[in-house]
């Protein structure tokens, strides 16, 4: 029964990558308005942008973390 | 996952077991100092990296033949970094930061070869990177600052009355640094390899989905391999930002 | 590729991920240690030198180049603002020499004319000399003959003309 249970909660924390893939989506895309407004200044800020997505990734990765911490670890 | 191994049919799914370390030689226990495919794959990383910046270099040449435009490009992108993010006086730690970026690349590159082992999918190696990185640029900035590298945790922008507050966030947020650095490195090296492996599973169904299943892996091993070097650039970057921290703490 | 340690670690209901194993730990920290030690000395003692000369010795050749294709330029420059001085030299020659030649026929065309305006004037002068006499003369005859047949006219009505008055008469008609 309680595995089960972390199956579950497994599931609901690999939901969080997927909304960690909206913010990465909300970055870049932003990044692209930006970008398209004023195309001079976008390439000196693409490591800003990789910057940027990175920290948004990594709270999604975090919850994947967590997510296979519940299946395989628990 | 693991109960459906031992059912025998349906469907077998070992997306983890590319990952198992293995001793090279015989099946006994992982010591410290055995060679296991570990260090198989970190050798070939180093035969790989000298192939291309020793051996690749060797001619000198003014006019760079193809190997050697491959390592002055890598050379000229991770300097240019530095310099940007940091600034110039971070260039004497260019080699640290090149270590990093190279064999970041190589070991993600080399993973993806089909049968091998990534070993940068292993939170115990990147760990010991990202803490590298910690304790390397926590030294730093007190060698460099002494006390004051404090001042990076006292926003001095800010109302005084929320300084505290802010303090504790930021000092929260530069320990949690080494745990994001490497998870992210680790988490998405193997989130991408488990799922290839699962759709490589796929095709066991049946010869209606197999065609589907092959075009996934295909395409996700070439979003991997996007993957492989954007984790390696975010790593050195983000290795940029932090020195920047420690060489100059109030911004 | 069922591993004997994933089915031990399953079966314990443990840790199946290998990342978490610990046992794994130490050999991965191990030669991950030797790997990087290994590349750090690698790159800093034989393949960034290398690579850093190789970039600063092509930076230098292009600088070389960069300059000698400049300074070629420079002469390439100076060759032809020489010509250009060179022709506008000898356009100014050019022009200098036709504005003297102007100024000299002008000046004999100047002497020529005012000779031959001289000429004019002169000879203009003597005819109207001339004329002048030739007018006085005739008006001399005129009051001569005017006086004589005044006199004659006077004479021959009877009266004694005094000459003086016949010729104040005389004068004072002519000039009417």
């Amino acid at each position: 029964m309680e595995g089960e249970l972390a199956h579950i909660g497994a599931g609901i924390a690999g939901l969080g990558t997927g909304i960690a893939a909206l913010g990465v989506g909300n970055v870049a895309g932003n990044f692209l308005a930006g970008a398209l407004r004023n195309p001079s200044a976008a390439g000196g800020q693409t490591a800003t942008l990789f910057i940027g997505i990175a920290f948004a990734e990594a709270l999604g990765i975090f919850s994947f973390l967590v997510a296979l911490l519940l299946m395989f670890a628990v | 996952m693991a109960d459906e191994a031992h059912s025998g049919g349906g469907l077998e799914f070992h997306p983890l077991d590319q990952f198992e370390v293995k001793a090279l030689f015989g099946d006994g226990p992982i010591h410290w100092y055995t060679l296991t495919n570990v260090t198989a794959w970190m050798a070939l990383a180093v035969i790989c990296i000298v192939l291309l910046l020793v051996v690749g270099t060797r001619k000198r040449a003014v006019v760079p033949g193809r190997t050697q435009s491959v390592a002055e490009m890598a050379y000229g992108f991770v300097y240019t970094m530095v310099e940007d993010v940091t600034g110039k006086d971070a260039v004497k730690y260019f080699p640290y930061i090149f270590t990093l970026f190279i064999f970041i690349l190589f070991s993600n590159f080399l993973g993806l070869l089909p049968m091998s082992f990534t070993t940068t999918s292993h939170i115990a190696v990147t760990a010991v990177l990202a803490l590298g990185v910690f304790l390397f640029i926590t030294i730093l900035g007190f060698v460099k600052n002494g006390p004051a590298f404090l001042k990076l945790f006292w926003v001095s922008s800010a109302p005084l009355a929320l300084r505290p507050v802010l303090a504790i966030i930021e000092i929260v947020s530069y320990f949690v640094r080494p745990v994001s650095h490497s998870i992210r490195l680790a988490g998405n090296v193997m989130a991408g390899h488990a799922v290839l492996k699962v759709f490589a599973g796929f095709a066991q169904v049946g010869f209606l989905i197999a065609p589907f299943a092959i075009l996934g892996v295909v395409a996700i091993y070439g979003l991997e391999v996007l993957v492989a070097f954007i984790q390696a650039y975010v790593f050195t970057i983000l290795t940029c930002v932090y020195l920047k921290d420690a060489l100059h703490p109030s911004h | 590729m069922a591993d004997p340690v994933v089915e031990h670690g399953a079966e314990a209901g443990g840790a199946a991920m290998p990342q978490l194993n610990p046992d794994y730990f130490s050999n991965q920290i191990f030669w991950l240690l030797v790997t990087l030690v290994v590349i750090y000395f690698i790159l800093s003692r034989v393949a960034l030198p290398r690579i850093a000369s190789v970039l600063a010795e092509r930076q230098g050749t292009i600088t070389n180049d960069i300059a000698a294709a400049e300074e070629l330029k420079q002469r390439a420059q100076e060759a032809e603002a020489a010509y250009e001085k060179a022709l506008s030299d000898a356009r100014a020659e050019a022009a200098k020499i036709v504005d003297d030649t102007k100024a000299e026929i002008q000046t004999q065309l100047d002497v020529e004319l005012q000779k031959a305006d001289a000429e004019i004037a002169a000879k203009t002068a003597e005819s109207e000399a001339a004329i002048a006499e030739i007018q006085a003369g005739a008006a001399d005859a005129v009051k001569t003959v005017a006086k004589e047949a005044a006199k004659e006219i006077v004479a021959a009505m009877g009266g004694t003309a005094d000459a003086r008055t016949v010729t104040a008469a005389v004068t004072a008609r002519m000039k009417g």
